[in-house]
């Protein structure tokens, strides 16, 4: 092979700029994430012990834990799952299957500004008109709260997966002689499965990570959950608890706490892409 | 050594080329008028269907004639701001009456379409599904039976007696035209509709299929959309030409393809146009 | 909206094919015919000398139809005329052979005493001739109607033949000693009247061509 011309070698030079670039802000990207993620381990692994996950809060200098702010994320998470994913996948459907009409346009607008609306406007939301009649902060309300947020990302991503459903199978169910609900429920969401899951465990991570709605209905509390109707704990609002004191071990509690709901968050991400790998 | 007088048969049989057989008319179409909208796609189809035997539709793209072959299971309903008019009767009911049930007219009018569309569901429950919407059997034994029957008729049996539970989506293209063949037949048509079942697989997976059609045609009417006029040629006992939505000739194959009625289908037959 | 078809070049040269082939044929009846009644030997060899050619068109025409069926699969109009084609080349080339059994027969009458009149062969010849001539005409034109005037003028053949038929026959009883000249003219006498048979043929040919209607042994 002779030697290259001299466009052939400034295109090889350019080529090979932009991968390194492109390199580059890939490097930056991910760089950043495994810095806070190392930050955040190396904060937080001092005060993570078997005891911190299990006890509730004691006063300062007594040591305690995270336990109860464990459980009561679960706990709000599983309320706010029950609400809100039914919920979304239903409109999710609705506007897929018949989304041509007005009252589909409308839901669908109201919808999406509903994703955009600031967490904190939902909180307010639902303080005034839960929180305040019931006189008492709750689970409950938290529950709710959460799936206010919930209910607009399951529904576009349910409709967005739908909508990926080819016709043609649609037409296959019909030609059989199903009629139009059994092709939506027996062919359309069983094919939509994995990414409607999808769509719902990403809204279920996005809304582990939320405080000040919870903040306006969870409220907070030292103990382990009861019954709904009481305030809960969350991790997230015991970090912000935390982080805001004067002391000094609890901002160690802090970090630790920290660790572990990015823990559970990446979990919950890791579990997600596990369990929808393509099957069929 | 014969007397005189004896009738003697002959040595040879003579080869008679066969006569289609007179028959009872099975769908018959009178002054169908479709129209996507404001646009006419239909103009004026009147047609006889006759039972157990293969008819063709053929013409440039374009032409109605898959419009057509869907009016017959209404399958166009579920295309908005889609308008009929004229009658289409089948066993002496007009399918498009007020109130007429459109389910039971698609299990007894089946529809094979031009790319396979399995479900993403094992083998085993792509055949059944018909069966199971319908309640068609009343126990497990029944239905596996069923499924059998179906898929030797669609000549698949062999090739997937040992793997009925594995998924639908393994099969090759031309396995999977025989799977949506066996899924149609499962439910035991009276007519089975064909929108270029072959188009999209290769010649070898295309004579299985036509020699499918060969065997079913005892027992189905079968109307088939082609654009490949061999095919038509190949398969079909009566063949419809259309243009621009409308309905230029029906006759018997083989005298279509020697000498048709009308100079536009000869044009198109012979390949003068499009 | 026509599309320029290779299917149509390959129709044009089986067509200029045939009518080549029919020329051939044309010319050596017409040759077979002079040589006999001129008594000219020359000419008769040069017709058998010819026949070679004539053969291999045929063979070539047999084998451009089988490309054309496999190749192009022509359907309807386009079919028939092949078929017709395929038919009409082997028919040809026996008119031609016939032709050559005539020129045949002609150095050996030419050995014998001459026949006064030729009875009325040169009128069946002549005949033959012009029926080949608008058979051939008619197939170039499509015209079924002309094709079936040819067919009529067969029976004027026919007659003819019988009645030199009696007339050597006649002969034959009387002057035995050139018997064998007349026994030669009797065939050639046969030899025109399968060529009337042949045009016939070549007839419903074209009939079938350009009409579709198979109208063999229907007349």
């Amino acid at each position: 092979m002779g030697s290259l011309s001299r466009t052939d070698r400034t295109r090889r030079a350019v080529s090979g700029a932009m991968t390194s670039l492109t390199a580059l802000c890939t490097l930056a990207a991910v760089g950043i994430l495994v810095l806070i993620l190392g930050y955040i381990a190396m904060r937080g692994i001092g005060a993570l012990n078997l005891r911190f996950l299990m006890d509730s809060p004691r006063p300062v200098g007594e040591g305690g834990g995270i336990g109860n702010a464990i459980v009561g994320s679960a706990v709000l998470l599983l309320l706010s799952c029950a609400v809100g994913i039914p919920l979304g996948i239903a409109t999710g459907v609705y506007l897929s299957e018949f989304g041509g009409g007005m009252f589909a346009s409308v839901v669908r607008f109201l919808v999406d500004t509903l994703t955009g609306i600031p967490s904190i406007v939902t909180g307010v939301f639902v303080y005034a008109v839960i929180v305040l009649r019931m006189k008492h902060f709750s689970a409950f309300a938290g529950g709710i709260a959460l799936a206010m947020i919930m209910i607009p990302i399951v529904a576009r991503t349910t409709e967005e997966m739908i909508k990926l459903v080819p016709h043609s199978l649609r037409e296959g169910a019909l030609a059989l002689g199903a009629p139009q609900w059994r092709v939506t429920l027996g062919v359309v969401i069983p094919a939509a499965a994995s990414g409607i899951a999808t769509g719902a465990m990403l809204a279920v991570a996005r809304v582990s990570g939320e405080t000040a709605p919870l903040l306006f209905t969870a409220f907070g509390s030292r103990f382990f959950p009861r019954n709904l109707n009481e305030p809960i704990a969350s991790l997230t609002v015991q970090i912000y608890n935390y982080a805001i004191s004067p002391y000094d071990e609890w901002h160690a509690q802090a970090w630790a706490a920290t660790l572990v709901l990015m823990t559970l968050i990446l979990s919950i991400n890791i579990l997600v892409r596990f369990l929808t790998r393509k099957k069929f | 050594m014969s007397t005189p007088g004896q009738i003697v048969a002959p040595k040879f049989e003579v080869a008679r080329r066969p006569v289609l057989p007179p028959r009872e008319t099975k769908i018959s179409v009178a002054d169908l008028n479709f129209f996507y909208g404001r646009s006419q796609a239909l103009h004026n189809i009147t047609l006889n269907i006759p039972e157990q035997m293969v008819m063709a539709f053929i013409g440039p793209s374009g032409c109605g004639k898959t419009t057509f072959l869907r009016t017959l299971n209404r399958m166009n309903d579920v295309i908005p701001g889609t308008r009929v008019q004229g009658r289409v009767m089948m066993d002496n009911q007009d399918i498009y009456a007020p109130g007429a049930d459109v389910v039971e007219l698609r299990r007894k009018v089946g529809m094979v379409f031009q790319k396979s569309n399995p479900f993403p569901k094992s083998i085993f429950d792509n055949v059944a599904y018909g069966l199971r919407i319908n309640r068609l059997t009343s126990n497990k034994s029944e239905l596996e039976d069923r499924v059998a029957t179906a898929l030797q008729d669609a000549a698949l049996w062999s090739e997937v007696k040992d793997r009925l539970k594995s998924s639908a989506l393994g099969l090759s293209g031309g396995q999977q035209q025989r799977l949506c063949i066996a899924r149609a037949l499962a439910i035991r048509p009276e007519v089975i509709l064909m929108d270029e079942p072959a188009s999209a697989l290769d010649p070898i997976a295309t004579s299985k299929i036509e020699e499918l059609i060969f065997d079913l045609k005892k027992q189905y009417t079968i109307v088939i959309v082609t654009h490949n006029m061999q095919q038509a040629a190949r398969v079909s006992d009566l063949t419809a030409f259309f243009l621009l939505g409308k309905l230029i000739e029906v006759n018997a194959t083989e005298k279509m393809f020697t000498a048709p009625d009308e100079k536009l289908t000869e044009d198109y037959i012979t390949g003068r146009f499009g | 909206m026509e599309v320029h078809r290779h299917l149509d070049e390959e129709l044009d040269e089986l067509r200029d094919g045939v009518l080549r082939l029919g020329g051939e044929a044309e010319a050596a009846l017409k040759k077979a015919m002079r040589a006999l009644t001129e008594r000219d030997s020359n000419a008769a060899r040069e017709v058998l000398e010819h026949d070679d050619t004539i053969d291999e068109l045929e063979v070539e025409i047999d084998r451009q139809c089988i490309d054309v069926f496999v190749l192009r699969q022509p359907a309807a109009r386009d079919l028939r005329f092949v078929m017709s084609v395929a038919k009409m080349a082997p028919v040809l080339e026996r008119i031609a052979d016939h032709a050559c059994n005539i020129a045949r027969a002609v150095p050996e009458l030419n050995n014998e005493p001459e026949l006064k009149n030729h009875v009325r062969l040169h009128e069946m010849g002549v005949i033959a001739s012009s029926m080949l001539a608008e058979a051939l005409d008619a197939f170039t034109k499509n015209d079924a109607k002309a094709a079936r005037e040819v067919i009529k003028r067969d029976a004027e053949i026919n007659d003819l033949y019988n009645q030199i038929f009696h007339d050597l026959i006649e002969m034959m009883a009387k002057e035995p000693a050139t018997a064998t000249r007349d026994a030669r003219l009797l065939f050639v006498a046969k030899h025109l009247e399968r060529i009337g048979d042949y045009v016939t043929d070549i007839c419903e040919l074209t009939v079938y061509m350009a009409e579709a209607a198979v109208i063999k042994h229907k007349h």
